[in-house]
C-alpha cells in the first residue's frame, strides 16, 4: 500500500477499493510501529486525521474531490496549523498552539489531503542533519546511524520510510533538496515567491520557500500543484498564474540542453557521488539530451555570502521571540532585560544562537557595508552566472550533495564543516531559482541525490525531466527494507 | 577576523540573548571560525555592483489602506505567557 503514487491511491478512493479512512488509519499504524526509531515526527494528529478523512470521504462519494483528497501528508512543524503545536524544532514554541493556519497549510487543506501529523526538523531549519531539534536527532531510514540531513530531515526520513504519502518541506540553503538526496527521494524547491510564505515561520526571508518531499516527480506534480499560488498575505509572493504540472510531464526530451557546471564537479566531491551523477546524466543522453559543459564562475563565494544574509535576516526574525507575547518565559525575570534575555538564552538551541549573534554582528553599526552590502553584491554576481548559463542551456545538472549521508554525531561540533555540506545547493537560494533533487544509483545502499535547476518558474520543465528519468529508471523505487 | 570574550558580550546584549559566561569561549571560537570563512568574500571585486535586494528583481506590492482582519485579541492571547485585561504584562520598566 504504502508504495503506491498519489495517482494510484486517488484511483482506488475513487473506485472503493479503500477509503480514506482505512489508508489514513494504515499510515497511523505505520507510524506507531515504525517511528521509535526514526523520530521523523515531532505531533502526531491522529483524532484529527480520521476526522479529516471521514470528510474526505465524504466528499470523494459526492464527486466534488480535487487530486489529493483522502491522501495522508505530514507537515514539517515550522508550518502554522491552527489549534495544533508548531514547534518549529524549538523549546522556544514547545508551547506554542499556532492560532491560524499557514497559506501552504490552508491550501492543502483546500486540496482535501489529510494530515497525519507534524515531522522533525532542525531547530529553526537551521542545520543540515537535523540534529539541531529541540526533539532530537532524526535517523536515516537506510541506515539509522546515519543523519537524514536537513533542515526538512523529519520530512524526508517520513517519506522515505513510508510514514506517509507526501510531506512539505521548507528550503533556504538546500532544506529540501539536501534530505531528500540523502533519503532517496525527491523534492523540490520552487522559485521565490511561487508558493506563499503567510505563516511559514521565517528563517531567512529572502530565501525561504516551501516545497513539496515525495517518493516521484509525478507524486510532486500533484503536491505542487496543490501548494503554489498566489497569496496577498505574503509580500513578496508571486501574482501569475499556476500552471497544471501534470500537463507536460512526459514530454520528450530529444534536444534539450543540459549545461553541467564544471565547479560542481570539482575538489571536494566524493567520487563515487560523482559516478551515480555521471551514470544519470548518461541516461539523459541516451533520450537525445545534449550536455554541455558551463561555469558558474562564484561557486565558491555561495555560501560564504550566504553565511551573512541567512544569519542577517534571521537574526532580524527571531527578534520577535521575547518571552512576551508567545513562546517560552524565563522563571521569575529581574526587569525586563533580563525577561528578554534568558527566554531567549534558554529557548534557543546552540546553532541558532550562533546564528543570531553572526547575524547581530553583521548588520551592527561600523559591520554593515563590510559584511551585508559587500554580501548582496556578490549576491548579484552569483546571480547573473545563472543567467548566463540559462542562454545557453534549459536546465543545469550536477550532485545535490557532496557526500551520501554522514554519521550522526560526525560534523555536530563543527559548525563550518557542515555548512559546506550545503555547497552546491545555496546558489540557488540566492538567485531565487527552483531547484530538485532527485534519487539515483546509491553508493553501498546509501541513496545519492541528482540536482536540477532551472529558470524562473520553470518548476514544469524541472518535473518533466525528472520524471523522464523515472520512467526510464528504477532508482526512485528503491525502498528501505526495514521499513518494509 | 577573531573575537574575543568581550565581543561576545557586547553582541549578545545586542542580540538581547543570554549567553553563560563557561559558554562564552567556545562561542567566540565559534563565530571566529565563520568569519574566517565569509571572509573570503574580500577577495571580490565588487566594485560598481548592485547589491541585490530581491531575488526577482520587484518591488514590494502595495495594498490599499483598509482594515482586512478581524478583532481576534483573546484568542492571540489566550497562548501569551502572561496577560491581565487585554494587556500583555512584563516586569515594572517604570518606577
Amino acid at each position: 500500500m504504502q508504495d503506491k503514487s498519489i495517482s494510484d491511491l486517488a484511483a482506488g478512493l475513487r473506485s472503493g477499493e479503500y477509503t480514506s479512512v482505512e489508508l489514513t488509519q494504515h499510515y497511523l499504524d505505520r507510524i506507531g510501529r515504525y517511528d521509535e526509531r526514526l523520530n521523523s515526527f515531532v505531533t502526531v494528529t491522529g483524532e484529527s486525521a480520521l476526522a479529516a478523512a471521514k470528510v474526505a470521504d465524504a466528499r470523494l462519494k459526492s464527486g466534488d474531490a480535487p487530486a489529493l483528497t483522502g491522501i495522508p501528508i505530514a507537515n514539517k512543524d515550522i508550518f502554522c496549523t491552527d489549534g495544533v503545536r508548531t514547534s518549529c524544532g524549538s523549546r522556544m514554541l514547545d508551547n506554542f498552539i499556532a492560532p491560524y493556519d499557514a497559506g501552504v497549510i490552508s491550501r492543502l487543506k483546500d486540496s482535501g489531503s489529510v494530515m497525519l501529523g507534524k515531522t522533525n526538523m532542525d531547530e529553526f531549519a537551521m542545520g543540515s542533519s537535523n540534529e539541531t531539534s529541540f526533539y532530537g536527532p532524526v535517523r536515516n531510514p537506510w541506515d539509522t546511524g546515519l543523519v537524514p540531513g536537513g533542515s526538512s530531515g523529519g520530512s524526508a526520513a517520513a517519506v522515505a520510510a513510508g510514514l506517509c504519502v507526501a510531506a512539505t518541506g521548507t528550503d533556504t540553503g538546500g532544506s529540501i533538496r539536501q534530505p531528500a538526496a540523502l533519503c532517496g527521494i525527491t523534492g523540490l524547491k520552487p522559485t521565490y515567491g511561487r508558493v506563499s510564505r503567510f505563516g511559514m515561520i521565517a528563517f531567512a526571508s529572502s530565501l525561504d520557500q516551501g516545497g513539496p518531499m515525495t517518493r516521484s516527480a509525478e507524486d510532486a506534480a500533484h503536491m505542487l500543484q496543490a501548494m503554489a499560488g498566489f497569496d496577498q498575505r505574503d509580500s513578496t509572493c508571486v501574482d501569475q498564474p499556476v500552471p497544471d504540472y501534470l500537463a507536460g510531464i512526459d514530454a520528450d526530451l530529444k534536444g534539450l540542453k543540459i549545461g553541467l557546471p564544471k565547479e560542481y564537479f570539482g575538489e571536494g566531491l566524493s567520487a563515487e557521488v560523482a559516478a551515480s551523477v555521471e551514470d544519470a546524466i548518461d541516461a539523459y543522453r541516451d533520450m537525445g539530451a545534449e550536455v554541455v559543459e558551463i561555469s558558474l564562475p562564484n561557486t565558491d563565494l555561495a555560501v560564504p555570502v550566504y553565511y551573512v544574509v541567512a544569519p542577517a535576516e534571521c537574526s532580524s526574525n527571531l527578534a520577535r521571540f521575547d518571552g512576551v507575547r508567545f513562546g517560552h518565559r524565563c522563571e521569575n525575570p529581574r526587569d525586563l532585560e533580563d525577561l528578554y534575555k534568558r527566554s531567549r538564552g534558554e529557548g534557543f538551541g546552540a546553532e541558532v544562537k550562533r546564528r543570531i549573534l553572526i547575524g547581530t554582528y553583521a548588520l551592527s553599526a561600523g559591520y554593515y557595508d563590510a559584511y551585508y552590502l559587500k554580501a548582496q553584491q556578490i549576491r548579484h554576481q552569483i546571480s547573473d552566472d545563472f543567467a548566463q548559463a540559462f542562454q545557453q542551456v534549459d536546465v543545469i545538472m550536477g550532485p545535490t550533495a557532496p557526500t551520501t549521508a554522514f554519521a550522526i554525531g560526525e560534523k555536530a561540533d563543527d559548525p563550518v564543516s557542515m555548512y559546506l555540506s550545503d555547497i552546491y545547493t545555496i546558489a540557488v537560494n540566492l538567485a531565487g531559482l527552483p531547484g530538485m533533487s532527485i534519487p539515483v544509483k546509491p553508493v553501498d545502499g546509501k541513496p545519492v541525490g541528482l540536482q536540477i535547476i532551472g529558470n524562473y518558474f520553470q518548476e514544469s520543465k524541472l518535473l518533466n525531466v525528472a520524471h523522464r528519468l523515472q520512467m526510464a529508471t528504477d532508482w526512485h523505487q528503491a525502498r528501505p527494507e526495514a521499513f518494509s | 577576523m577573531s573575537l574575543e570574550r568581550s565581543d561576545v558580550e557586547k553582541i549578545a546584549h545586542l542580540a538581547r540573548l543570554a549567553v553563560s559566561g563557561d559558554e562564552l569561549d567556545a562561542v567566540a571560537s565559534d563565530l571566529s571560525n565563520i568569519l574566517g570563512l565569509v571572509e573570503q568574500m574580500n577577495s571580490v571585486d565588487t566594485q560598481g555592483v548592485t547589491p541585490m535586494a530581491h531575488p526577482l528583481h520587484m518591488s514590494q506590492r502595495l495594498r490599499d489602506d483598509a482594515v482586512t482582519e478581524t478583532d481576534q485579541r483573546d484568542y492571540f492571547q489566550s497562548i501569551a505567557p502572561a496577560t491581565e485585561n487585554g494587556l500583555y504584562l512584563v516586569p515594572k520598566v517604570i518606577e
